[in-house]
Parts: C-alpha cells; structure tokens; sequence
C-alpha cells in the first residue's frame, strides 16, 4: 500500500485529522444535502406543495434550525428502558456508517483506506447497524419499539443476502475486491472492443444493480420495506421512544446511510470517482480534485431514485417482504453470479 | 437379570427427565398490544386491545367512547334550528351530510316540504360532502398502508370542493346550512360553473389515484384478500354504506328510499364489488366518488327555479309524534329518530351514525389477522371517530 504524496509529508496525527475531518465531512454534509435536496424539496414538488421557505433562501437553512430544534429537546428515557442500551443504540446505528464510508474511494488518492478487502469489509460492517436497532428495540422497553426492532433485524438478515450477491458479479467482473481497484477495471474496461466510456457495469451487471438498489432500499428500510418503521401501525417502530439528540442520530444515520451506499453502488456500477470525458486525458491530481463532486453527483442521482421509490410507493408486509428477498432477489442474483461466473470464462 | 445400580437408574432417570423438559413445547406468553387511543393509525380515539401472538392477532377489541359528546341528550335542551349545528360535528368531514337526515324527519313531522330548488342544492351540498369525505378516504388508504403522497393529493384536491361548499355556504367544515323547509341562501352567482370546473379536478384526481394505488402492485398485495367480509356476515352487523356495497350487497338508501333528495331523477350507478375485501371497498368508494360527481354535474345541469325556502313559521314548534328518517351518508346509513310532544325542542333523538356500526365488525374481522392488517382493515372499514363517539 502506497501512501499519498502529499499526505505522507505530513506527520502522522495530521493525516489522520484530516482523514477524520473528511470522514465527517463525507457523512455529515452528504446527510444534509439529501435532506435538503430530497427530504424537503423533491418531496414537496412531488407532493404539490413548497416546503421550507422561510429559513433562508429556499429554505436552505431549515437544516440548521431543525437541528437546533433537536438539540434543544429534552433527552427522554422511558421508566423502564435499559438505560444503557437505550442510550447506546443510536450511536451504533450511526457508527456503521462511518465503518461503512471508510471504505469508498473520492479519487486516486483521496481515499480513507485502500484495503484490497474493500468490499468485503463494507458488506461486513454494514449489518453493525442491525445490531444497533435491535439494541433500540429491546432497550427502549416499548411493545412498538421491539416489533418494529424485530421487524428490522429479520428484514436487514434477510437482504444482506442478495446484497452482497449482487456485489459478487460486480466482483468476478472486475477481478477484485479492492474499491480501487473497481473504479479503475470500468475505467479501463471496453464494451467490444470500444473504450470510449469505459465500461461501467451497470451496463453489463445491470440485474446485479436492480437487486443491489432493492436490497439497498431494504436496509435502508426506506418504504416500500418500511415495516419496521411503519408509521401508521407501529408509531415509529424502534425510534418511538427517543426524542431529541438521540433522535437526530438516527435522523442522520437513516440519510448518511443513504448516501454511503448509494457512493458503494455508485463505485460498483456508476464508475465511482471516474466519469468518461471525451478528449480530455486528465491526471491523478486533477481528478483527487474532481473525483469527489462527480461522486456527489452520482449520490444524488441515485439517492433520487431511492427517495422516488420512498415517497411514492406503499409498503410491503413482513412476510411480504421476507418472500421477496428469498424467493425472488436471492435466486435472481445467485442466476446473475453463475452467468457472470460463465461469461466472464467464454470471453 | 442383571441388577440395575442405583447410580445407572438414577442417571437414567435424570437423562429421561432432561429429555422430557427439552420436548416440552416451548410455551411463548402472548402479548396485548395497546392500539390507541392516541395512534396514527386510528385517526382520532379509537383503542384496540390486541392480544398477539409474534405478529398475529388472537383477539381484538375496539373500546370507543373516549369521544362521547352527548350529543343525543344535548339534543333534547335545544330547539330545532340550533341542532343542526350541534349534529353538524358528528361526522366532522362530511358535515352537511349529518344535517340533512334530521332536518328532513323534522319536516315529516311538521308536514313542510321544501321546494325544489332547495331540494336539488341540498343534494348537490349532500353529494358534495360524500365527496369531501371519500376523497380523504382515498387520499388516507395510502397512508395507512405506506404511501404518503396520495394523502397529500387528497387534501389538495378536497381543498377545491370545500372551497365551494363554503362559496355556498360560508363555512367549510360545519355549514349549518340546512333549515326546516329548506336552505338558508341561494346559491351565489358563478357558483355552478366553479362547481363544474371542481368536479373535473375531483375527476382527475380519481384517475391519479387510480394510477398511484390502485393499480400498485404493494397496494394490491397489501389488500387483496384482506379483512373479507361475507355479505351474510355483514348485514347481522350491521354493516352499511360501501363498506357493504363491496361485499355485493346491492343496497344504497338513496336508489331504495329516497326521502326529500332527488337522486331518483338522475342518472347514476349503484357500484357493488363481489369481493368484500379490502380492495373491494377501497374500489368501490373510488367508483361512488366518480359517480357523485357526475351528479353534481347532472344537478347543476338540472336546477329549477323558484325560492329556496317553504313558508314556516318564525318560531318552530314541532307537533306531537315520532320520525325515523335515514339517509345514504358517506360513511354509511345515517339516521335520525326524532320524538317530539309538542315543543320547542325534541323529547329525544336518537342517532343512528354508520361508523358505530361499521366498526362493530372489527372483533369479527381482526381474529388472525397480522399487526399490519389491522391498520389496512380499519383504514379500508374508514370510521370517523365523532361519527362512533357521537
């Protein structure tokens, strides 16, 4: 593993500040632009009417005053809830995010760690956040909270499955597991021959994508496979007892979550950093600058069609939901791998 | 034979005993799940006590009454014209239509008949309350089975026909329009052609439904099959309005005994669903919306000349004797028992509200259901709660 030019001159604590002012930067700013762009406006177009427009222009500093609003309120524990459980569960929840972006590359060397299991460890630390909503559900001591806990646990076990089915053809296609390396096999991969865009797999992975963005919208648990939140049975499934700070650590995670796959999926079909530019050959420099915003575009794009899905559609049963992921995802993406598997031999 | 040690029988013993704990069935205690009174789901104070198993329902009781108002003995301290704003907040989305059943048994106890142009605007604003009322019905289905945009269409559109509810009448949610002998106004100037241009929007807005639930394969997963009401069931519970028409009973009180409204000169469908089940009902509103529409256009199409209001006296008194008039409303059958010896008010009234009935089907309906049915059950059974509580 080489280090980064510019980063290895620096002493070791500033490389790492600035690892972790960019981890949190990635999270954090990421969460509130899908807020602002998504949450508040594309919902409110969608549903014929303005949203926010008092604070600030458009509205752009609601975020602001939303958090303020959170940060004000009282922090509640129920009678009965384990108070340390109950505490600690948002902050697990938020922490699997943060595993989850320390894998996603924003250019050539702008990347938190080029581990050659980079995959690999984002779907291993992605089911962390089960972990922590379980640890809600139980804690919060609520009949609501722990079947909507419940719920959420069998939900994210039964679509971790046919996500990381879904990497693996992304994985026989590009030989490796390392992000890096994924981003530079679709630079440099041709579609027969012609290398004019690369090769970015949604082209030739395309069921892998639907079955990655479906299982992503799963452990999302954005509707339609919000049953564990479910609104109108389970009040707010495992979040119904937290108020304020924890609240919002949720209310982030849910988003920053959205957006760290939506960057994974990005990097695994989308090209990641990399975007074909007809006639302009660009250096490693230029594109540590420019990889980063094209990431950010394509997180947008493809957060829109999560979030398109989210406010349009009903949600499915629990058992509905289960049938989907086993009868129908899993057996779709083991297909998709055994012909990836076949394909990738003949050619 | 040989002889068994103490210590081999005993460690057999042990080992039977130990098999025996592990073969016992494991016995999970179940759990009673408090819906309500305050819940989402319940859009008002409903409480149902579930009794669970995992995520199916052994047992569900509705407990209503955490709305009583009363309004069946508040009704005897005040005189006739003051009721109407009284019974106006029984169903509290429909208003117009809880006031037409009394004023209508009034009349037939007064022997008055209201002209008729009052009879056709009374009908229009009737119809025009079904549609303020479903059209939230179907906005809310979505809701409660996940989606949440169609919920806000419905309130954008229902703004159109509130709006002239209110032209007309000068109150959008509780008119108190409707008099013993006819209305209060006419209708003011342009109001027919607005009316027109709003029922093609409430037109449009049915096929966007349309498109968005019905048509929706979640939505239909989610209530195909559910919560199946047999006709024969229905009826001993007294179920009525769509919510019996989906079961395919074919019965609408304003084709079978129309009193004082004049459905029975237009044009129009009775919409029933062989199904009974959550879908069913769910279409069948949508179909009613379409055609009350269509009626409202028909009525505005239709409307005689002549005054508004019969000739009454200043000061009612409503002679000795007893009426029962009911209407199509439209959460269901509505109707009004009116006693009267002779006063200024009612001796009793007794209110006959659909959404009691329509729910008292629900420990029937919910028995092994799963905890998401419920919430689809009772959406697609649509209760308001004033109208259980009263």
């Amino acid at each position: 593993m080489t280090d980064v030019a510019i980063l290895g001159e620096l002493a070791y604590w500033q490389q790492t500040g600035i690892r972790v002012g960019a981890g949190l930067a990635a999270v954090l700013l990421v969460a509130g632009t899908l807020v602002y762009l998504h949450l508040f406006k594309l919902v409110s177009f969608m549903q014929s009417r303005l949203g926010p427009m008092e604070a600030g222009p458009f509205g752009s500093l609601q975020l602001l005053a939303e958090v303020g609003k959170f940060l004000q309120k009282e922090d509640i524990f129920p009678r009965k809830a384990d108070r340390f459980v109950f505490a600690a569960a948002p902050f697990v929840v938020l922490m699997s995010t943060f595993l989850l972006v320390v894998v996603v590359p924003g250019g050539p060397d702008a990347w938190f760690i080029n581990s050659e299991l980079g995959i690999y460890l984002a779907m291993a630390v992605s089911s962390v956040s089960v972990i922590g909503i379980l640890m809600a559900g139980w804690g919060s001591a609520s009949k609501y909270s722990l079947l909507g806990g419940l719920r959420a646990t069998g939900q994210l076990i039964a679509y971790e499955l046919p996500l990381i089915l879904a990497v693996m053809g992304v994985v026989i296609q590009a030989e490796t597991m390392n992000m890096q390396g994924i981003v530079q096999a679709q630079a440099d991969g041709e579609i027969f021959g012609w290398g004019g865009i690369g090769n970015p797999y949604i082209l030739t992975q395309f069921v892998a994508f639907v079955i990655f963005m479906i299982a992503m919208q799963a452990e999302l648990t954005q509707t339609p496979f919000d049953m564990p939140i479910a609104e109108s049975e389970l009040v707010t499934g495992y979040m119904t007892e937290y108020s304020g700070m924890r609240f919002l650590l949720f209310f982030i995670g849910e988003f920053a979550t959205a957006g760290v796959f939506s960057a994974i999926a990005s990097v695994l079909f989308l090209g990641g950093w990399w975007a074909p530019i007809p006639g302009l050959e660009f250096d490693d420099n230029v594109w540590n600058l420019l990889g980063p915003i094209v990431m950010v575009t394509k997180v947008v794009v493809l957060t829109f069609i999560i979030f398109w899905a989210r406010f349009s559609l009903p949600r499915f049963r629990e058992d509905q939901l289960q049938q989907l992921a086993w009868k129908v995802l899993i057996p779709l993406s083991l297909a998709n791998i055994v012909v990836t598997a076949v394909l990738k031999i003949v050619f | 034979m040989t002889a068994i040690s103490d210590r081999e029988q005993l460690s057999y013993i042990a080992a039977q005993a130990a098999d025996a704990r592990v073969n016992v069935e494991i016995e999970t205690e179940g759990m009673t799940l408090n819906i309500g009174p305050q819940h989402p789901a319940t859009h008002g104070t409903l409480r149902i006590v579930a009794k669970l198993d995992g995520e199916q329902v052994i047992a569900a009781d509705p407990i209503m009454g955490y709305m009583h108002r009363g309004y069946e003995k508040l009704a005897e301290v005040r005189t006739y014209p003051q009721v109407t704003t009284l019974i106006n907040r029984i169903d509290w989305v429909g208003s117009f239509a809880n006031e037409v059943p009394f004023i209508l048994a009034a009349e037939k106890l007064m022997d008055v008949e209201a002209p008729p142009r009052a009879a056709w605007i009374r009908t229009i604003l009737f119809e025009m309350s079904r549609i303020a009322n479903i059209s939230l019905f179907l906005g809310d289905m979505g809701l409660q089975v996940g989606a949440v945009t169609p919920a806000f269409f419905a309130f954008r559109d229902r703004e159109h026909v509130l709006n002239q509810i209110e032209a007309a009448t000068g109150g959008r949610f509780h008119p108190n329009f409707d008099r013993i002998g006819g209305i209060k106004d006419d209708l003011p100037a342009g109001w027919i052609a607005e009316t027109k241009r709003a029922m093609k929007k409430i037109r449009s807005f049915c096929d966007e439904i349309e498109g968005l639930l019905q048509g929706n394969e979640i939505f239909e997963a989610r209530c195909r099959g559910i919560g199946v009401i047999p006709a024969d069931v229905g009826l001993s519970y007294g179920l009525s309005g769509a919510n019996i028409r989906a079961s395919g009973v074919d019965w609408d009180t304003r084709r079978d005994n129309p009193c004082g409204l004049v459905h029975n000169e237009l044009d129009w469908k009775v919409w029933t669903h062989p199904d009974g089940d959550s879908f069913a009902r769910f279409w069948v509103r949508l179909q009613e919306v379409r055609e009350s529409t269509r009626m409202v256009d028909q009525l505005c199409d239709g409307l005689p000349s002549g005054p508004v209001m019969a000739k009454v006296p200043r000061i009612i008194k409503v002679p000795a004797g007893e009426a029962y008039v009911e209407t199509e409303n439209p959460l269901g059958v509505m109707g009004y028992y009116v006693v009267s010896k002779g006063d200024l008010t009612p001796y009793r009234v007794k209110i006959r509200s659909a959404s009691f009935n329509n729910i008292s089907i629900t420990p029937w309906l919910l028995k092994g259901v799963y905890v998401p049915d419920i919430v689809t059950i009772l959406g697609s059974l649509y209760f308001i709660l004033g109208d259980i509580d009263r």
